[in-house]
């Protein structure tokens, strides 16, 4: 669900000013491949136009050179009634994104949230720059922006979110707001709970069967994603060596009479080989930013897992707190001591309870039990709730990655064929050229 | 690089084309000699219509159309150089080629001959041609070892490799009007193993070759004067066509190279699409399908990469080779020029001493020896006079022999010209259409893919 590619100019600070064709531009990359049923997008249309260049003090009062993405918004009804308006616009850091991202992640943990754009350029190959400031990073990344909000805006749920209203329409004082949920807090603990070792006894096992499957496809992707870009690489060398015949054919037509035309249109068609690599290569990387996506979304199903198996565990715990309440009263109504506990041994070494103290356990023991049947209710109900609802986003993002992927890999096979197709004409015409010779 | 004897052509040339001179003249008249000359006029005018062309065997005649369609209908003879045998003696070993030839030559006794020969014997062949005709161009033998890119000698690629320059070596001698005369080319086909030992053993011996090579060596230090024009030019064509011919041979070999690298990749590549199906379901048939895409293009690029250093790569290397000749052929004829030019300034000095009047050592010691001085200087004279007519002589051949020679590369150098473009020409247009082939097909391929399961 990738959005075309917009100009890569950057704006003068302030200027806002798009042409007709500029907004046509826009209109068509949004509308495109969304989907129908998503409330947000009905209403609104989402680009991110562009990209530019900022200093500033950070955190810890150093200059900094970030980065700011121009997002554009405009009502989908002033579309259509044939009167195109300027858009609304705001602009927003990388930072800003991945605060807006781990809100979400925290407030709906049982939604596959879409991840980010590389936060720094890794799998290139040797042409493109690991350098965040180069443009060619620049532009993929703004592109990549685009795609994170359309998918969050095509969200049955999280297109909703007020948060996320507010992100693309007020630039001020939306940090605050989001600070101000208190999410924060939520996020420590989110973190912790992540990080922690725990054992389920009984997790549902499509969840384990999800994680398998996320971890196979993240090491599985990446790899192909690394020989890819070693494949890139030396399609890169092969074209441009061809490049060297032209320059050759050319020298040498100087000093033959009857090769000469023929060798010299043959190289002007070597040089124009050599040269169509780089769109090729461009077009290429598209289609891997496709494919970093579905690796970077294999974090987001692992952490909807995870998330299960925490909600699985305390339920685990607080039936097993219960049953263990529940035990304590039985022993200690019928007198009977099952379990070792410090209590039963000392009060067997320095006599039993009074009545009363007994009486008084026994009421404590019941509230708890009672507050302890509540709680396993609860989590209960937390658990199905998780699961039914996590369940329902994770088919929809099966079907979702399914017709994705399909479609990039048709693309794929389709730029083999554009690749061909340029192949054969360029070898053609040198034929003829040869011929001539 | 193959050794080339510098040598210069010793004196006893007679006015007509000069046969070889490895001791045994050949028996030809110059009417033989004249109509193969006009064979080469009457190809050359396009008018090729010879009847007493054998029925060869269809690999013959394919063997043929592979060298020059042109000449086909008027070709006589028929060599083929196949079947490499390794042959292992106590000392060393080698490997031997099978070569046939068939032919309705008059000079050849039988019109079949199968002999084996080994590099060695080509080496000898080459270097006695180029004795004989040092200024005619003769197709180089590939090299004696490759430095770059093979261990073995007896590799399979290299032996096959070396099999086809050798039959091209071969097939272009036969082609020459003058070199395909040769007594020692003849001998080459036709003698077996132990004649041929005999044979090498002949001819001039080691000292007078010494002699030779000492002269050559001097002519070529003084250095040629007047140089006609056009040698020029083609001495500078040379020199150009030498970078660019090694330029084009350095290029496709690094795209090989890069070929084979892409290969190496690819090979990856492939699997890992295999290996993700596995863990889908609605994707699986997609990505195999794109799997078996990459595969193909595996198989594509490695016909194709086979194909350019079968066809492209042999053909740059050889006229790197044919540069190095070219050069050599040059200078050999700056020294035919330069000895020639070398004896008439001794001439010219001669005829100086000769008429100096003025008193000199030789009258002074005569009458200091009691010789009547005029006697003494009619003496002096007459010496000198043989002397000068000794030169004279000796120029009027050399002269010839400047003469000859530069015809003999005139004729030459148009010949190869044409042999090189058709070379080239041939050679890039099957690379073209390889590459049109390679497209085409993985084109169709994927377009297949994509119907059937993407």
């Amino acid at each position: 669900m990738m959005a075309d590619s917009g100009s890569e100019e950057i704006a003068v600070i302030g200027n806002t000013d798009l042409t007709s064709a500029e907004l046509e531009n826009n209109i068509k990359n949004t509308m495109v491949e969304i989907e129908k049923w998503t409330s947000l997008l009905r209403k609104m249309e989402i680009s991110v136009g562009e990209a530019e260049k900022r200093t500033g003090k950070n955190t810890v009062n150093m200059q900094e050179i970030y980065t700011v993405y121009l997002i554009e918004t405009r009502p989908v009804d002033a579309v259509t009634e044939g009167i195109i308006p300027a858009p609304d616009s705001l602009w927003r850091r990388y930072s800003e994104f991945e605060l807006l991202r781990n809100y979400l992640l925290v407030t709906y943990p049982f939604v596959v949230v879409a991840p980010l754009p590389e936060k720094r350029a890794e799998i290139v190959w040797h042409k493109l720059s690991a350098d965040n400031m180069d443009p060619d990073f620049v532009e993929r990344r703004r592109v990549g922006l685009e795609n994170f909000l359309l998918r969050l805006a095509s969200h049955p749920v999280l297109c909703n979110d007020k948060i996320f209203y507010i992100f693309l329409t007020e630039e001020k004082g939306w940090k605050e707001m989001v600070y101000e949920t208190g999410f924060q807090a939520k996020a420590d603990s989110r973190l912790k709970a992540m990080n922690a070792a725990f054992r389920v006894k009984n997790p549902d096992k499509r969840f384990t069967e999800l994680k398998h499957y996320s971890d196979e496809l993240q090491a599985v992707v990446s790899q192909l994603l690394r020989v890819r870009a070693r494949v890139a690489d030396r399609l890169y060398g092969v074209y441009k060596v061809h490049g060297n015949y032209g320059r050759v054919f050319s020298e040498w037509s100087a000093i033959e009479k009857e090769m000469g035309d023929g060798l010299q249109s043959a190289g002007h068609h070597m040089d124009a080989y050599a040269a169509s690599v780089d769109d090729i290569l461009e077009e290429e990387e598209h289609y891997a930013d496709q494919l970093k996506e579905y690796l970077f979304y294999t974090e987001a199903l692992r952490a909807v897992c995870r998330k299960h198996e925490l909600t699985q565990f305390e339920l685990e715990m607080a039936a097993q707190d219960l049953a263990s309440k529940k035990q304590q009263k039985e022993e200690l109504v019928t007198g009977t001591v099952r379990t070792f506990s410090l209590k039963g041994m000392t009060s067997k070494l320095f006599g039993q309870e009074t009545a009363e103290q007994r009486e008084a356990k026994l009421q404590v023991l019941e509230q708890q039990i009672e507050e302890g049947e509540e709680a396993v209710k609860e989590k209960n109900t937390e658990s199905d709730e998780f699961v039914k609802t996590a369940w329902i986003d994770i088919e929809h993002f099966k079907d979702q990655k399914d017709r994705d992927l399909k479609e990039a890999l048709i693309s794929y096979a389709i730029m083999q064929i554009s690749r061909c197709k340029k192949g054969i004409q360029v070898w053609t015409n040198a034929k003829e050229c040869f011929n001539k010779m | 690089m193959s050794r080339t004897i510098d040598a210069v052509v010793s004196p006893t040339q007679t006015n007509t084309i000069p046969a070889d001179i490895s001791g045994q003249m050949l028996d030809l008249d110059e009417d033989d000699d004249l109509e193969v000359f006009s064979k080469d006029l009457t190809l050359a005018d396009g008018n090729m219509f010879n009847a007493s062309m054998p029925t060869s065997p269809g690999s013959m005649v394919n063997q043929c159309k592979f060298e020059e369609d042109e000449e086909s209908d008027s070709k006589d003879i028929f060599i083929t150089v196949d079947n490499p045998e390794s042959h292992v003696t106590a000392i060393e070993t080698f490997i031997t080629y099978r070569v046939l030839t068939k032919t309705t030559r008059s000079e050849f006794d039988n019109s079949e001959y199968e002999v084996r020969r080994r590099y060695q014997d080509f080496l000898w062949l080459k270097g006695k041609l180029e004795d004989a005709h040092s200024t005619l161009i003769v197709h180089p033998l590939p090299e004696k070892f490759v430095v770059k890119g093979m261990v073995e000698r007896f590799n399979g690629d290299f032996i096959e490799t070396r099999r086809k320059a050798l039959h091209k070596f071969l097939n272009r001698i036969a082609d020459h009007p003058i070199l395909s005369c040769s007594e020692d080319f003849k001998v080459f086909l036709s003698a077996q193993a132990w004649e041929l030992t005999t044979y090498k053993k002949q001819g001039p011996g080691f000292l007078s070759r010494m002699g030779e090579t000492v002269r050559a060596v001097a002519n070529s230090v003084r250095g040629v004067k007047n140089r006609p024009e056009e040698f020029t030019a083609i001495q500078e064509y040379v020199e150009d066509f030498s970078n660019k011919i090694g330029s084009l041979d350095k290029v496709t070999q690094r795209i090989v190279k890069e070929q084979k690298e892409y290969l190496e990749e690819l090979k990856e590549y492939g699997p890992t699409y295999t290996l993700w199906s596995g863990s889908e379901e609605e994707l699986a048939e997609q990505l195999k399908g794109v799997a078996g895409c990459i595969e193909r293009c595996c198989k594509e690029t490695e016909e194709q990469v086979g194909h350019l250093s079968d066809t492209l790569v042999p053909v740059l290397h050889e006229y790197v080779l044919c540069a190095e000749t070219l050069k050599a052929v040059l200078r050999r004829r700056d020294n035919i020029q330069a000895e020639f030019e070398a004896k008439n300034e001794a001439l010219a000095t001669k005829k100086v001493d000769r008429d100096a009047e003025s008193s000199d050592l030789g009258f002074v010691w005569g009458s200091l020896l009691g010789k009547n001085p005029e006697e003494a200087r009619h003496q002096r004279q007459e010496r000198l006079d043989g002397e000068i007519e000794e030169l004279k002589e000796e120029i009027d051949k050399l002269e010839d022999r400047v003469e000859w020679a530069n015809n003999a590369l005139k004729g030459d150098w148009g010949r190869w010209q044409r042999s090189m473009r058709g070379d080239l020409k041939s050679a890039f247009l099957s690379t073209a259409e390889k590459n049109v082939d390679y497209y085409e097909k993985y084109f169709i391929f994927i377009h297949t893919q994509i119907t059937v399961s993407l």
